[in-house]
């Protein structure tokens, strides 16, 4: 396959996705429903990409054991997060953690 | 101009200055990753130039991946291109919450706001449009925390496919778990309402039982069952004063 096709069709379909509803925002009326709605989408989005990323290690089977350091790393990262609202604290704390869980563990 | 400035509205530079400081975090985060995407690309069959391209010109990390992934395992392009849809679909959802800050602005700016529009400078811009001051630069901050991400994503794309090459099996050492704890950081804030811990509760369960769906579709399966726990919780629940920020 011809990787710059690739590449192109993939930025084409990104930016399209991005830009839309931003390119007709003059005529777009949203609804305060769907305003309120709307807040829950960051977290949700990420949540979602998050916790199989965490709970299925190798993309298929679920392992929600101490083996898994993805697993106590993630735990940490919470920890760390609602004790301190410092986001690096939170990275270094939770890779660290992974990395030192993934050592024992192996 | 000297009246807005009585009343501390920030400057343009200014504004591009606190963006770029205050998404510092989530930079480091994206690091690993990025260095990941380069080490693995030239493995699946992108060329270098592709590689620095795609970074250039896609700049979506999670659907990137994918696309190796799909690459590797021998997939066609329309596959591969409805993948990237289906992946980055919450971006619109992201451009439809920050529609009530756009309107009026210059097609330019809806444009440029569009194409860096990822999950970091989003979750970090939307803080400051949501602030009360009635600054009219509040896109220069998007400005300087998107640019500050990209940039960073592009070199560190670019150390992946030069230096990653020398370190030894760099892709089993697990560095794309920095995404995971960046994901998580930017997620616990949210988490202060129970209609919200709700729906990023819902979203996690139905993801991972959504798991084996095709071409990724779990991922907005999941999105669209969280937000509409959060939503139904919302609205059944009595409202409370919101927790301490």
């Amino acid at each position: 396959m011809n990787d710059w096709l690739l590449v192109a069709s993939m930025a084409l379909v990104t930016f399209t996705i991005r830009y839309v509803l931003l390119a007709f925002s003059g005529r777009i009326q949203l609804s305060p429903t769907l305003v309120q709605a709307l807040g829950y989408v960051p977290p949700v989005v990420l949540t979602a990409i998050v916790v199989p990323a965490v709970v299925l290690p190798d993309g298929e089977t679920l392992l929600l054991g101490w083996q898994n350091a993805r697993l106590v790393g993630a735990i940490a990262c919470v920890i760390l997060a609602l004790w301190r609202k410092n986001l690096l604290l939170t990275i270094a704390g939770g890779m660290a953690t992974f990395w030192g869980w993934q050592w024992l563990v192996s | 101009m000297a009246i807005a400035s009585d009343f501390g509205i920030r400057s343009p530079r200014q504004e591009v200055l606190a963006g770029a400081r205050d998404i510092i975090p989530l930079v480091v985060g994206a690091v690993p990753f990025g260095i990941v995407f380069g080490t693995l690309a030239q493995g699946s069959g992108l060329s270098f130039g592709a590689t620095i391209g795609m970074s250039a010109f896609v700049f979506a990390g999670s659907s990137q991946f994918i696309a190796l992934g799909l690459l590797a395992a021998g997939s066609t392009l329309p596959l591969i291109v409805l993948t990237t849809v289906v992946v980055n679909l919450r971006h619109m959802l992201y451009a439809a919450s920050l529609l009530p800050y756009v309107q009026g602005s210059s097609g330019r700016w809806k444009a440029v706001i569009g194409f860096f529009l990822t999950d970091e400078a989003f979750a970090v811009a939307i803080r400051r449009y949501v602030q009360p001051d009635p600054s009219p630069h509040k896109h220069w901050y998007y400005l300087g925390a998107a640019v500050t991400m990209y940039g960073n994503w592009i070199l560190c794309t670019w150390l992946g496919l030069t230096v990653g090459q020398l370190i030894p099996n760099a892709a089993a050492w697990g560095l794309d778990f920095a995404m995971v704890a960046t994901f998580v950081g930017m997620i616990v804030p949210y988490a202060t309402t129970r209609p919200m811990v709700g729906a990023t509760l819902v979203a996690g369960i139905v993801a991972v039982l959504a798991n084996g769906l095709p071409h990724k579709l779990g991922l907005m399966v999941a999105a669209i069952a969280g937000v509409t726990t959060g939503f139904w919780l919302e609205t059944r629940l009595p409202p409370r004063p919101k927790a301490k920020g």
